[in-house]
């Protein structure tokens, strides 16, 4: 049954990255209960326009939960209260009328804010960039099949590949940490034969790279699987943490030439 | 990057220094706890046991023993500070503007208040170590341990104190012992289970049977001769 809203928005604003920021109060009336979440913000940002002053500002892309652009704090939690949901997958009939919901962008100081609720997460980039890569032969395609891998394996390297790097990992984190997310991207490569030549690089300038852009450190509160939209699990931070602790043991140094 | 030299100052290097000392820090408070049951076992030849095991204490290995344990121990302590010191800010410069009213869906009070917990207990083991070794704040007799214990166990503030410690061991134990597991990749579904049953039955033991102590000596079931 569609039901109209009256909502109180709580919206975080702030100019650009210099401006200190501050909330500021929005009145979202006649709200469908139809409507999604970005599409609430679309029509309060409509009226906002009218009376000439500048829409909130926030990231989104696909609406259908695949991309990872989407994601503010609503009400403390991001992505909103509701389970292995993104921001635009969440609809209006999880509220209530005369309700107050308040508008966070990710806090972190490896995800610096841009504009409202809009952060600028290229950190995230650069962690891939470091190593979460394969070296794959460009040429023409392998017999299918030519690569066993246990169905377990596959099941759980695809588990982890689900992660869309959103960052809600990072800001649900007492720590701001992205244990989370680097964790998946060790696992999701780190399970397959195709991730294996780099397996130990990786890990070692994968964290190398989230230390350097300032994240937190992981103290195991597990309020990064409980607000990620696609449930990747805290096993993938286990995981990370011995990929991580066998490199730092095994890893040799390069040499100038010879020698093993 | 010198891939060498980056592993102690890593994140994950950290946390690894954090499990190791806390494994010793928890493998000390088990002993420290068994070894102080004597205090229930009734006097041999006017000896109580408690006191012959200080003996022991003090003169194993011709008395290096328990300078090599005092050793490791304040190495370890020393360690865990400085890296809970070091990660903590860390975390601090990681989010340096808070959230108007976060809400927490997974994570425990005892795991979001590790370094209290930790810092309180820092102070604590001070006051135990100027209490029952050096001999501070009750009064205070040379080799007399089980005398010295049921004295200072009968003044109630210094009885509450150990118990209110106590409670922040439990919460402190228990959320580092499952933490340290994660931490050095002990993650495994068959015995993930088992990781927390093995946390909660550690710290259950040790604080409990600890908790007996002061409340034995109170309620007058262990007293003088």
């Amino acid at each position: 049954m569609e039901k109209h809203l009256n909502l109180t928005l709580q919206v975080w604003r702030q100019k650009n990255a210099q401006d200190p920021g501050g909330f500021k109060n929005y009145e979202a009336k006649g709200i469908s209960t139809e409507m999604s979440f970005l599409e609430m913000l679309d029509v309060v940002n409509e009226g906002i326009i009218k009376k000439g002053e500048a829409p909130i500002t926030f990231d989104h892309d696909c609406r259908e939960g695949i991309c990872g652009a989407c994601g503010m704090v609503i009400n403390g939690r991001p992505h909103g209260l509701r389970e292995r949901t993104t921001a635009c997958q969440l609809h209006m009939r999880s509220f209530n009328d005369g309700d107050v919901i308040t508008l966070e962008p990710w806090r972190a100081s490896a995800f610096p804010v841009l504009r409202d609720l809009l952060v600028d997460r290229s950190s995230f980039d650069r962690i891939i960039a470091a190593g979460g890569f394969i070296s794959a032969p460009t040429g023409s395609a392998q017999d299918a099949n030519c690569l066993p891998i246990p169905k377990d394996n596959a099941d759980r390297a695809m588990d982890a590949a689900a992660c869309i790097g959103c960052g809600a990992c990072v800001a649900a984190c007492p720590n701001a940490s992205a244990m989370l997310f680097v964790g998946a991207k060790v696992s999701h490569l780190g399970l397959l034969p195709q991730g294996q030549p780099e397996r130990t690089s990786r890990a070692l300038d994968m964290v190398a790279q989230m230390d350097a852009e300032g994240f937190g450190t992981c103290t195991n509160h597990g309020e990064c699987e409980a607000s990620c939209p696609k449930g990747i699990s805290l096993d993938n931070i286990a995981m990370l943490n011995r990929d991580y602790l066998k490199a730092s043991l095994t890893y040799r140094p390069e040499v100038e030439s010879g020698g093993f | 990057m010198k891939r060498e030299a980056s592993f102690l100052n890593s994140s994950i290097g950290m946390k690894v220094i954090m499990a190791i000392t806390g494994i010793m820090l928890v493998g000390f408070v088990v002993g420290h706890m068994a070894g102080n049951l004597q205090i229930y076992l009734p006097a041999h030849d006017g000896v109580r046991p408690l006191d012959d095991y200080a003996v022991f204490l003090r003169t194993m290995l011709h008395g290096g023993g328990i300078w090599i344990a005092r050793g490791g121990l304040i190495v370890a302590t020393a360690l865990h500070v400085w890296a809970a010191v070091r990660l903590t800010k860390m975390n601090r410069d990681a989010r340096p503007v808070a959230y108007h009213a976060p809400v927490y869906k997974a994570s425990t009070l005892a795991s979001r208040t590790m370094r209290v917990s930790g810092a309180i207990l820092a102070i604590f083991v001070v006051f135990h170590i100027l209490h029952f070794t050096v001999g501070k704040f009750t009064p205070f007799e040379e080799g007399k341990v089980y005398q010295n214990v049921v004295t200072g166990f009968q003044v109630p503030w210094v009885s509450g104190f150990y118990i209110l410690a106590m409670l922040c061991l439990a919460s402190h134990l228990r959320h580092g012992i499952w933490s340290l597991m994660q931490t050095l990749g002990f993650n495994h579904p068959r015995y993930n289970d088992l990781r927390l049953k093995l946390a909660t039955a550690i710290t259950a033991l040790v604080v409990l049977v600890n908790i007996s102590f002061p409340l034995a000596v109170l309620f007058g079931y262990v007293k003088l001769s």
